[in-house]
C-alpha cells in the first residue's frame, strides 16, 4: 500500500516536465534551417530561468518567431485536449469519452467556417481580422456548450446520461451543418477548411491570443484539479459519490463547464486534433494509475508531449510541404488504440 | 479481530472528528411519492412511516419487492426529500445536511460497487475518508491508520493489496463495509448487503455487523429479504407492504404467521425458538 502524496505528484510532474523540455528542444531543432541541439538547450534554459532574453542571433529569429510559438501552441492545445478528455471520462463514466464527445468541436468548427465565409465580405481592422476565425470558433463552442447544458439536464439538474445523449445529438446535427456548408461553398475555400477540420497548428497566432489561451488553460485546469478527489469517487457512480460526501451536481457542473471551455479554446485555434484527448489519458492511466490527483497533471504533460511530437512529424515528414497534425495523431493513434 | 491497533471508532475518538453524542435516528411520519413526470399521477407512494433506531441497535426493514424498503433507506440517507414528515439524526434533518457533513455521519453500504477502472482494496477503503477532508486532499497517516483499523474490524486486513475485481463476493461485501466504517459514521445504512452471498457468508457478514454495531455504537438500518437472518440479528423489524408500514417491533412480535402469510403471499410457519428469536419456514404451495 502506497497512498499518493503531494510530493509524489510533484516529483512525477518534474520528470514529465523534463521529458517535455527535451521534446521541445528536439522539436526546435527540426526544420528547414539546421541549428545545434546543445546550443538550443543552453539558450532555452537561459530564457526559462530569466538570465538572458536572447537566443543566439544566427537562428534566433527562426526559433523565436516561427518554431517556438508553434510549439507553445502545440503544448497548450495538447494539454487542454488531454485534460478535457480525462475529465469527460470521469464525468460521463465512460472510458471512450473524448473532448469532442459532447459536440463542442463541431460547434467550434461551424463557428470558424462561418467566420471564414463572412470574413472576405466585411471590412475590419487587421488586428480583428487576425483573430476573427478563432473568435468565431470560440463563439460556436460556447453556444454549443450552453445548448448541450440546457438539453442535458434532467429535472433541472445536470445528469450524466442525458448530457451524453444531448451532446451526441448536438454533435451529429452540427456535423451535418458542416457538410452542408462545405458543399455550398466554392471549392477554393474547402481545402483550408478540410485542413482545419483535421486539426492544424500552422496558422500563426497573434501574441494576445497566446495570453488568452495560457490564462484560460491555467484557470480551467485549476478548477478541474480542485475537484480531483471528487472525480475519483464520481468514477464509482453518482449515488456512491453522493453517499461519500461529494456535492455531485456542483462537481459535474464545474467539470463540464471547465472541460468544455478547454476544448473550445483548443479547437478554436487548432481545429479538431483527434485521438490526443482519448489516448493520452489512457496511456497515462496505464503508467500512473487512475487517481485523478496524479492523472490530471500527467495528462496535461502527456498531451503536450504527444502534440509537440506529432506536429514536429507533420512539419518534417513531407518537408518542405506540411501535413495537418490531426492526420498524424489519427494515423498514429488508431493503431495504438487497438494495441491498448 | 482488530488486534492491538484499536477499533476504527477508537481511532475516531482520537482524531476528534466523531460526533460526541450517541446516534439517534428518528423517522417521523415520513411519506414520499415517486413521480416520473410531474403531470402524471405518482407511480409509487410511501405512506406515513415512523420508527426509531438507537445507537448499538440493528433495525431491519422487511417486505416483498416494491414495498418501499429501498425508498425508506434513500430517504434516511438524505438522497430524497420527504413529501411530508421528517427524518432526524440527532435532531438534524438528513436531507438538509451539507453533503460532506452528511457523509461524516451516515454511511451507506450498497449491493455492489461498479468500478470503471481497477482499484486496489486499500484505495477503495480510503475513499471512506473523503468526507473528512477538504475538497482536494491527500491522505494523512491518520487516514491510513483508520483504513487499517477498518479492514481489521471486518477481518479483511489480508486483502489490502488485492484488486477489487479479484476478490470473492463475500470478501467484496466486507470491504464495502470497511469503507463505510472508515467514514466513522454514527448511522450505518445497508441495502440488501447479503444479496449475492452464500448462506455461510451471509451469517458471517451479519455476525460481524452485529458485533461492530454493539462495540462501535452504530445505529444500523438494514434492508433485507432474509427473514430468518433479520429475525436472528435485528433488534427491531419494520414490516412493509406496497408502500405501507404495517408493523414495527421486535422480531418475535412482528413475525406472526397470519401477517407474514398475507404480506409475502405464501404459506409458512413461524416457530419461536428457545433464545426468543422466531424462525420462519416456507410450506409447499397447495394447488
Amino acid at each position: 500500500m502506497q497512498p499518493l502524496t503531494l510530493s509524489k505528484v510533484a516529483v512525477r510532474c518534474g520528470i514529465l516536465a523534463a521529458v517535455l523540455f527535451v521534446v521541445v528542444v528536439v522539436a526546435l531543432k527540426f526544420g528547414a534551417v539546421p541549428v545545434s541541439l546543445y546550443g538550443l538547450a543552453k539558450d532555452l534554459i537561459g530564457v526559462l530561468i530569466g538570465r538572458t532574453s536572447q537566443i543566439s542571433s544566427e537562428y534566433g529569429m527562426i526559433i523565436r518567431e516561427i518554431r517556438l510559438p508553434r510549439i507553445a501552441l502545440g503544448i497548450f492545445v495538447g494539454a487542454s485536449l488531454s485534460v478535457a478528455g480525462t475529465s469527460f471520462q470521469a464525468l460521463l463514466r465512460n472510458p471512450l469519452a473524448d473532448p469532442y464527445v459532447l459536440g463542442v468541436s463541431y460547434g467550434a468548427a461551424v463557428g470558424s467556417i462561418l467566420a471564414l465565409v463572412i470574413e472576405p465580405h466585411i471590412a475590419m481592422r487587421p488586428e480583428i481580422a487576425a483573430v476573427f476565425t478563432p473568435l468565431g470558433g470560440f463563439l460556436g463552442a460556447t453556444l454549443t456548450i450552453s445548448i448541450v447544458y440546457l438539453l442535458g439536464r434532467y429535472r433541472s439538474q445536470l445528469d450524466g446520461k442525458t448530457l451524453l445523449l444531448s451532446g451526441v445529438i448536438a454533435g451529429s446535427f452540427l456535423s451535418a451543418m458542416i457538410m452542408l456548408l462545405i458543399t455550398m461553398l466554392p471549392s477554393s475555400s474547402t481545402r483550408g477548411m478540410a485542413v482545419w477540420l483535421m486539426g492544424d497548428l500552422s496558422t500563426p497566432m497573434p501574441l494576445v491570443l497566446g495570453w488568452v489561451l495560457r490564462t484560460g488553460f491555467l484557470v480551467f485546469f485549476t478548477m478541474i484539479y480542485l475537484t480531483a478527489s471528487d472525480l475519483n469517487l464520481l468514477l464509482a457512480g453518482e449515488r456512491e459519490a453522493m453517499h461519500l460526501g461529494v456535492d455531485v451536481r456542483k462537481v459535474q457542473l464545474v467539470v463540464y463547464l471547465s472541460a468544455s471551455a478547454l476544448t473550445g479554446l483548443a479547437v478554436s485555434v487548432s481545429g479538431s486534433i483527434g485521438y490526443v484527448g482519448l489516448l493520452v489519458p489512457h496511456v497515462m492511466r496505464m503508467i500512473f494509475g487512475s487517481d485523478y490527483r496524479m492523472l490530471l497533471p500527467a495528462a496535461a504533460f502527456g498531451g503536450a508531449i504527444a502534440v509537440v511530437i506529432a506536429d514536429t512529424a507533420a512539419r518534417t515528414i513531407a518537408a518542405p510541404s506540411e501535413l495537418p497534425v490531426g492526420a498524424i495523431t489519427a494515423i498514429a493513434g488508431a493503431p495504438l488504440f487497438i494495441y491498448l | 479481530m482488530s488486534g492491538s491497533k484499536g477499533t476504527v471508532m477508537e481511532r475516531g475518538a482520537h482524531d476528534g472528528a466523531r460526533a460526541s453524542s450517541e446516534a439517534r435516528l428518528s423517522v417521523e411520519q415520513v411519506s414520499y411519492a415517486y413521480t416520473p413526470n410531474p403531470s402524471q399521477a405518482p407511480v409509487f407512494t410511501l405512506e406515513a412511516t415512523s420508527f426509531q433506531a438507537k445507537a448499538g441497535e440493528i433495525v431491519a426493514v422487511l417486505g416483498p419487492n416494491a414495498s418501499g424498503k429501498s425508498t425508506v433507506l434513500r430517504l434516511i440517507a438524505g438522497a430524497l426529500e420527504p413529501l411530508s414528515g421528517r427524518i432526524l439524526l440527532n435532531g438534524q434533518e438528513t436531507h438538509l445536511m451539507e453533503p460532506r457533513i452528511r457523509a461524516q455521519r451516515i454511511a451507506m453500504v450498497q449491493q455492489e460497487s461498479q468500478l470503471l477502472f481497477p482499484a486496489k482494496v486499500w484505495e477503495f477503503v480510503l475513499q471512506g475518508r473523503h468526507p473528512h477532508g477538504k475538497s482536494l486532499r491527500f491522505e494523512t497517516e491518520n487516514d491510513v491508520a483508520i483504513l487499517k483499523a477498518a479492514l481489521g474490524d471486518v477481518g479483511a486486513h489480508h486483502l489490502m493489496d488485492r484488486l477489487m475485481d479479484q476478490i470473492s463476493g463475500g470478501e467484496k461485501q466486507r470491504v464495502i463495509l470497511a469503507r463505510a466504517l472508515a467514514q466513522q459514521p454514527t448511522l450505518l445504512l445497508l441495502d440488501e448487503p447479503t444479496l449475492h452471498l452464500d448462506i455461510g457468508a451471509q451469517v458471517d457478514f451479519l455476525h460481524t455487523l452485529k458485533k461492530l454495531t454493539v462495540t462501535n455504537k452504530y445505529a444500523v438500518v438494514i434492508v433485507t429479504h432474509e427473514l430468518n437472518l433479520a429475525g436472528e440479528y435485528a433488534d427491531q423489524v419494520v414490516l412493509m407492504q406496497k408502500g405501507k408500514c404495517l408493523r414495527v417491533g421486535t422480531p418475535a412480535n412482528v413475525y406472526q404467521r397470519d401477517l407474514l402469510e398475507q404480506v409475502f403471499q405464501t404459506q409458512l410457519t413461524v416457530e419461536q425458538r428457545v433464545n426468543g428469536r422466531p424462525r420462519v419456514s416456507v410450506l409447499e404451495k397447495s394447488e
